[in-house]
């Protein structure tokens, strides 16, 4: 067999590139699809949804009835950060898991695919569902909690709940290139829960040993919870240390997951 | 009219290792335009490293793939072939005419959905959640995927395993008509007959290399065997020792006979039994040729 026509073959393959606004399609088409498969599945949604409005209606409406505007505030940031963590953690991390797992990313990756739509898509699912959250959660306590809060501090924790969002994702991504298939809701969840547990998202932090307290901030979540306080204006102070640390947990991860997958798939 | 430039893929002298196993030893193969090629051989041969080598899923240890001259990892590369994997759990809960839509965003001049959808079958299927098709359907669908961008050259892993014969005859139809727009294709299949319906060039590999490369005639021709079978009352064993004789052996009221000289044993088989009836006559089938073929290259290894 003969394979000495390498100069020939080059110069028959014509241009392929794909338009600028096709490009742009490619990745509005990933994350429409990536949105509207999750929003379809309840297997996915019910639980992301249902943790933490049941959580903030018994420990945040029915139980702080007598605590005051203040404690209703706080613990709509702790259960909004909890709602958070999940769609990051479990709609990126399971489902990155599962589909290297089924096939489905070998297949996506044999396509003429731009790796970063894929990333991106499921990124903009997280970050839709992660709003979902918030907006349920704020609606609750507008409605039973008769939480006090300026529209301003409404829109607030909904921008820090949106883009909150993303360490959570590439810490997902990250077990997810490291555990394949069913093993990986166990492994999120036995993250998932001591994380929001040390972090003060359960019990506030100044309730928990001092220990633990001294600890918290090596948590994204802890950071995360602090930043949701300062929208609310429950706290003041700069965020900016806050939010350099969840780009450098944020930016940690993704580079280790990108590095495993690059390497295994 | 094959000139090097009709060119479409390639793999190069490509050795692959897996640990201590070789799943690809000094593989070579070309892929001319318009061409539909049958890669045929047991489990374990190399047959989905070649396909995983030119995909750019994995990178060859020596050697080298192409695609179109380029290095399969190019995603220009990739934007002209389409693919049909063997397993790929596809979104669930996504309608047919919605995973038509996002494969079709990935490449620069997709055909018309409707088109698409057609050719593989699938236009009735297109508001349906893929979830809720049988293993049929869902591998048209997966074939609907692999041909929506227009490639040049498409690659089918065992497409039409679950599918019934009628949905196989409109998949084989398809795949006709494809080769005749010009495209190009690699099949890789356990159906044999498959194969011989399709299949210009047949490659048999085993163990990681390529046992045989030629037409399926010429395949055939390696196993140079007429089987002749008939209702007769004569011994197999003085058959057998006939001249050009392979074997003969007896099958309840029927003979049996393997022979490298048909007409010469028919000949004298008709001479010698008058009463003979229910005579057949059939050429080695590509079965015949590539269990001769790998089970050889099998017991070599085991000695």
């Amino acid at each position: 067999m003969n394979s000495v026509s390498l100069p020939a073959a080059r110069a028959a393959s014509h241009s392929n590139a794909m338009s600028t606004s096709r490009l742009i399609g490619v990745y509005l088409a990933e994350a429409r699809s990536e949105c509207i498969r999750y929003m379809r599945a309840p297997a996915f949604m019910v639980p992301i949804m249902l943790l933490p409005t049941m959580f903030y209606l018994l420990f945040g409406v029915v139980m702080a009835k007598s605590e005051g505007a203040d404690a209703a505030r706080y613990l709509l940031v702790s259960y909004g950060v909890f709602g958070v963590m999940s769609p990051g953690l479990f709609g990126f991390g399971v489902s990155l898991a599962l589909e290297r797992d089924g096939g489905l990313l070998t297949y996506k990756r044999a396509l003429p695919m731009p790796p970063g739509a894929y990333l991106l898509g499921k990124m903009l699912m997280a970050m839709a569902a992660a709003a979902v959250v918030i907006v349920l959660l704020l609606i609750m306590g507008l409605a039973l909690g008769h939480l006090a809060l300026s529209v301003q501090q409404m829109g607030l924790l909904l921008l820090t709940g949106t883009l909150g969002v993303l360490p959570f994702c590439a810490l997902g991504m990250l077990v997810g290139t490291l555990i394949k298939g069913q093993g990986a809701p166990g492994m999120l969840n036995l993250i998932y829960l001591p994380m929001s547990f040390l972090s003060g998202l359960w019990v506030p932090i100044t309730m928990l040993p001092k220990v633990l307290q001294q600890f918290a901030p090596i948590w994204p979540s802890y950071h995360l919870h602090q930043i949701g306080l300062v929208a609310v204006g429950l706290q003041h102070g700069g965020v900016l240390e806050h939010v350099a640390v969840l780009l450098g947990f944020a930016a940690a991860f993704f580079i280790a997951a990108v590095r495993r997958l690059r390497r295994y798939g | 009219m094959h000139t090097q430039s009709d060119v479409v893929a390639r793999l190069c002298g490509v050795v692959k290792r897996y640990g201590s196993l070789t799943a690809l030893d000094g593989v070579d193969l070309v892929l001319q335009r318009g061409e539909l090629l049958a890669v045929l051989g047991p489990n374990g041969a190399g047959k989905s490293t070649s396909i995983s080598l030119l995909l750019g899923l994995i990178q060859p240890d020596q050697g080298r793939a192409e695609l179109f001259g380029m290095d399969p990892v190019q995603i220009d590369a990739r934007r002209r072939i389409g693919v049909m994997l063997q397993s790929a759990m596809l979104p669930l809960t996504l309608r047919v005419g919605e995973l038509l839509r996002l494969v079709s965003s990935y490449y620069p001049d997709p055909r018309p959905l409707e088109e698409s959808a057609a050719l593989a079958g699938v236009s009735d299927l297109l508001k349906r959640p893929y979830g809720k098709l049988s293993g049929g359907q869902q591998r048209r669908v997966q074939f609907a995927l692999a041909l929506c961008g227009r490639p040049e050259l498409l690659f089918l892993d065992e497409p039409t395993v679950g599918m019934d014969i009628d949905a196989r005859r409109k998949l084989w139809a398809a795949m006709r008509a494809l080769v005749a727009e010009g495209c190009s294709i690699v099949l890789t299949t356990h159906y044999l007959e498959e194969a011989e319906a399709l299949a210009q060039r047949v490659v048999v590999m085993a163990k990681g290399r390529v046992l045989s490369d030629g037409s399926v005639d010429a395949l055939r021709a390696q196993v140079p065997l007429t089987q002749i079978r008939c209702v007769t009352d004569m011994d197999a064993g003085v058959i057998s020792n006939w001249p050009h004789v392979a074997g003969a052996e007896r099958d309840g009221s029927r003979i049996r006979i393997s022979t490298s000289a048909a007409e010469n044993v028919l000949r004298r088989l008709l001479d010698a039994d008058a009463s003979l009836s229910e005579l057949e006559v059939q050429r080695a089938s590509l079965a015949d040729a590539f269990t001769a073929l790998t089970d050889e290259t099998i017991e070599q290894e085991a000695a």
